[in-house]
């Protein structure tokens, strides 16, 4: 009787997990399409590990898109490995490069032709034609489509002929969008999506995704994006590029610490990851490599700015905004929180990339940097005052000041910034306090305006320095700001010169800088507001199995080493060519 | 005995009403709006874009009707055996999600869980009243049971995966390994289970087993196990019947552990980079995913209850006590 009962539970238990199996295994085997239009290669038994690129860091759930138009959500290396775009954009040499295009050339003020290459297939073996690109564009007319405002300025995507397409645009174009457009999005097969409905293209999952690029969909599972090379991808002759890797497995991020453990067995080449202790197994002999042999280790990706909302008081008052500035320790924040793998901001929060636009002169005469004393003459000067003797500076009715500083719970490099940046406030007499909300509440205040300040890191290293003006400055505010301007900052004059910056060709830099200037002067006096640091682009990589990645020494390849979403049209797609097999361990 | 049965599938029945629909709710009631997540991670570039997206959203999740529609269509779903789409995993559907995710966790947890109670019990009632064992070995299994969970998991980790390189670190099956029905490929899937399973087992036997130590010792303090030793029984005898009647009460210990099973993977999976339900819950949490969370809730409502039933039948066949009652029979 006992060992009867025993063995029954343990059956009965047994059988339900095996039910349970049987029909996951229906559901989620290795799915059953052949993408790639058949070309897919034959199945191995196994990965050679002196073939495949392990990489992580973009992927934090399992991977669901291969949609390319989908552009936060896809699979990593969606676009880039599969889909690819007309030029890339490399921000390191600030050079657009033809890519699917063979040469793109505005013929006049207000027409663009692009010159599609020769010999370029889909994977399904169809040419890659103008109408492809024509059919991309003209996506843009569904509203839910990222690139729907693509319409606003342009009017007309025609292809004169199979491999060229004009485009015509209004009176005075907005020649930086348009530069963004061209490199950012990727083109898709018309034969395959047209017919799709709006709600398929812009979320559907995409999952035999048919591309241009260098690599085929192989496999996926809960924990891994296996990508196999395209041996027929055109680069090979026309860029003369031939990626090493046969195999990319992108494995799914649960935590950094676990990519951290997995980095130092060698079980990922390339970790985009960010891992705080990292300057010191760099420099540990751990076989790991950074861009930067030594601090700041990291390329900037892109600037975190304290976000103050300017709807309430008193961070409707620029003086106040300009003493908060000035208050802020931020070489105790580089530091002390992130061991100096990230920078200090320039006053104007422009990324490195964009140091031809700074005008040194405003900066020199209008910059802030730390000093307590100063923050505490500015909030005199404007008029707040320690009234009831707290050591705290009251609104300039009279009325004490009591501020939340909100970042997301869990985002421990944030939680310790915004302790740092409290305490440094509080020395100058302002009283703020730090919480941690989880993060749909920090997305929902910051939305709705509900909070007093936040943090925010949006915007990433790009083609002009326009997104981040149009970031900063953009009009009209809405009840709901979902992208930009969320401490909803009104400044029309602003918001003219950001529209003129935009309809300012990209070659004519001097004209950029007029502009530039004018908006770093209303930056650096009214402080909307206020740079931090740049984050890195967070890239360790191992020289196990791999070697040759890209670094600030001599001789080295200098292309973006990252895998994250929308980097790969960045330049960071051609870091995988430059990579060399490491010599076999002796 | 059929009445018995019917009472209780009434209770099933109406508890999985509201289990469900508390499951419904919860999520609806937790502060923060899912969809704003979801357009901020569609990348809309501009505000016109995103209220684009957003009005798609908000209709395709069929958040735009009253609230009792929304739950009436729910139930309406629920009955055709839709789950509805994730909003975190966008455009992934629940059941899919879930499905494969689903025999990673039933294959760490049921086996740790159930070796770990089999064994625990065994050994728990070996030990007891044993001086060398009792003094010597429990002790670890009170140190261990009484070590925080991600301690013991990480540290496992960091001894036999780092350092010792014994076992892998991250993934279901290693990730140069292609799934096939080979002994290669069982051999991999095992070598990645293995430490996971490893350290739920270690802290959950030294539970049961310090649980059935202390029952044995309070049965054989009873006056019916006084009675057989006085009757000259042999102290093996005793110490069976002692067992039986104490394992009643692990019986239903049992149940429960296997109802949560959920909650016990989250730090696992977290830890071990293993995949399975619990990282994907605790995700869908944070981003307040109604959709995966009710059919996470679901499949966790659905398996307290399963467990229930299987030990109420269990209990009529190991509990002679029961079986009377049940059957309304004469004592």
């Amino acid at each position: 009787m006992r060992n009867r009962s025993r063995s029954l539970i343990l059956l009965a238990a047994a059988s339900l997990a095996l039910v349970a199996c049987t029909e996951g295994g229906d559901g989620a085997g290795p799915p059953g399409g052949v993408p790639g239009g058949g070309q897919q290669a034959a199945q191995p038994a196994s990965y050679p590990r002196n073939e495949t690129l392990f990489t992580s860091g973009t992927q934090w759930g399992p991977p669901v898109s291969w949609n390319p138009i989908a552009t936060q959500n896809y699979a990593t290396g969606t676009i880039g490995f599969v889909y690819e775009t007309l030029f890339l954009y490399d921000p390191q040499t600030d050079k657009y490069e033809p890519w699917l295009a063979e040469s793109g050339n505005w013929t006049s003020d207000t027409t663009y032709e692009v010159k599609l290459r020769d010999g370029v297939n889909w994977t399904d073996g169809k040419p890659l034609t103008a109408d492809d690109v024509v059919f991309t564009a003209e996506l843009g007319k569904m509203k839910s489509v990222p690139y729907s405002n693509l319409w606003n300025y342009l009017q007309k995507a025609e292809a004169t002929d199979p491999r060229t397409v004009k485009f015509t645009f209004g009176a005075q174009p907005s020649y930086q969008q348009w530069a963004n457009w061209v490199y950012f999005n990727a083109i898709v097969p018309k034969h395959l999506w047209q017919g799709r409905s709006e709600q398929d293209v812009t979320a559907g999952a995409n999952d035999k995704p048919v591309g241009t690029g260098p690599y085929l969909y192989q496999t996926h599972d809960q924990d891994r994006m296996v990508w196999v090379k395209n041996d027929n991808w055109w680069g090979k002759q026309k860029l003369n590029l031939d990626p090493k890797p046969k195999y990319i497995v992108d494995i799914v991020n649960s935590s950094n610490e676990a990519a951290l453990g997995l980095l130092l067995q060698g079980g990922i080449d390339l970790s985009n990851n960010f891992l705080p202790g990292i300057s010191t197994l760099v420099r540990g002999g751990y076989k790991l490599e950074t861009y930067f042999p030594e601090a700041p280790y990291m390329l900037s990706a892109n600037t975190t700015w304290l976000v103050m909302n300017t709807k309430k008081a008193p961070m409707n008052n620029a003086a106040f905004r300009r003493a908060l500035a000035n208050s802020i320790d931020i070489n105790k924040i580089v530091n002390g929180v992130y061991g100096q793998i990230v920078k200090p901001a320039s006053p104007t929060g422009l990324l490195p990339i964009w140091d031809k636009y700074i005008d040194q002169a405003v900066v020199d005469e209008l910059g802030f940097s730390f000093d307590t004393n100063r923050a505490k003459s500015i909030l005199a000067e404007g008029g707040f005052r320690d009234t009831n003797g707290d050591g705290l500076v009251e609104n300039t009715d009279g009325s004490p000041i009591e501020l939340t500083l909100a970042v997301p719970t869990g985002w421990t490099d944030w939680m310790e910034a915004i302790r740092t940046i409290a305490e440094g406030a509080k020395a100058a007499g302002i009283n703020i306090k730090t919480e941690f909300p989880a993060q749909t509440q920090v997305e929902d205040m910051r939305e709705s305006g509900s909070f007093d300040m936040i943090l925010n890191n949006e915007r990433q290293i790009d083609n002009t320095p326009w997104t981040y003006y149009d970031y900063v400055f953009r009009l009209p505010i809405q009840q709901q700001q979902t992208t930009v301007n969320f401490g909803r900052y009104e400044n029309q004059q602003a918001w003219d010169l950001v529209n003129q910056l935009d309809k300012t060709k990209v070659d004519d830099v001097a004209g950029m800088k007029a502009v530039t200037s004018q908006l770093q002067r209303i930056q650096l006096t009214e402080m909307p507001l206020i740079p931090l640091w740049y984050n890195g682009l967070w890239a360790q990589y191992s020289n196990a199995v791999w070697t040759n990645w890209p670094s600030a020494k001599d001789n080295a390849p200098k292309h973006l080493p990252t895998t994250w979403r929308g980097y790969m049209q960045r330049g960071a797609i051609k870091m995988l060519s430059d990579l060399k097999p490491a010599p076999p361990a002796k | 005995m059929r009445r018995y049965f019917a009472r209780k599938l009434l209770i099933y029945v109406l508890t999985f009403f509201v289990a469900v629909t508390i499951n419904w709710m919860i999520p609806r009631l937790v502060p923060g709006d899912p969809i704003q997540g979801m357009v901020a991670r569609a990348g809309a570039q501009t505000p016109e874009a995103a209220a684009a997206i957003r009005a798609q959203y908000t209709e395709w999740f069929g958040l735009d009707v009253p609230l009792l529609e929304q739950y009436l269509r729910f139930w309406a779903d629920l009955l055709g055996g839709d789950l509805g789409v994730s909003m975190w995993l966008f455009p992934a559907s629940v059941r899919s999600v879930i499905l494969t995710a689903l025999p990673y966790t039933l294959g760490l947890l049921l086996p740790a869980i159930l070796l770990s109670w089999w064994a625990g019990n065994k050994f728990g009632a070996y030990a007891a009243r044993r001086k060398v064992l009792d003094n010597a070995a429990l002790p670890i299994w009170y140190v261990l049971t009484a070590t925080p969970y991600m301690w013991l998991a990480i540290l496992l980790l960091w001894s036999l995966g780092i350092v010792a390189n014994v076992f892998p670190t991250a993934g279901g099956y290693g990730f140069l390994v292609v799934p096939t029905w080979s002994l290669d490929f069982v051999g991999n899937l095992a070598l990645h289970w293995f430490l996971p399973f490893a350290s739920l087992f270690l802290v959950a036997f030294g539970g049961w087993a310090i649980g059935m130590r202390n029952l044995i010792i309070y049965e054989l303090e009873a006056d019916y196990s006084h009675y057989l030793q006085a009757l000259g029984a042999p102290s093996r005898l005793v110490r069976r019947y002692a067992f039986r009647n104490a394992m009643l009460p692990q019986v239903t210990g049992l149940a429960l552990q296997l109802g949560v099973i959920i909650g016990g993977a989250v730090v696992t999976e977290i830890v071990f980079s293993y995949p399975g339900l619990g990282y994907i819950t605790l995700k869908a949490i944070e981003s307040g995913d109604y959709f995966l969370l009710q059919g996470v809730f679901l499949f966790i409502v659905v398996g307290v209850l399963v467990a229930n039933f299987i030990v109420d039948v269990v209990y009529v066949l190991v509990d002679p006590r029961t079986r009377t009652g049940v059957g309304g029979g004469r004592a």
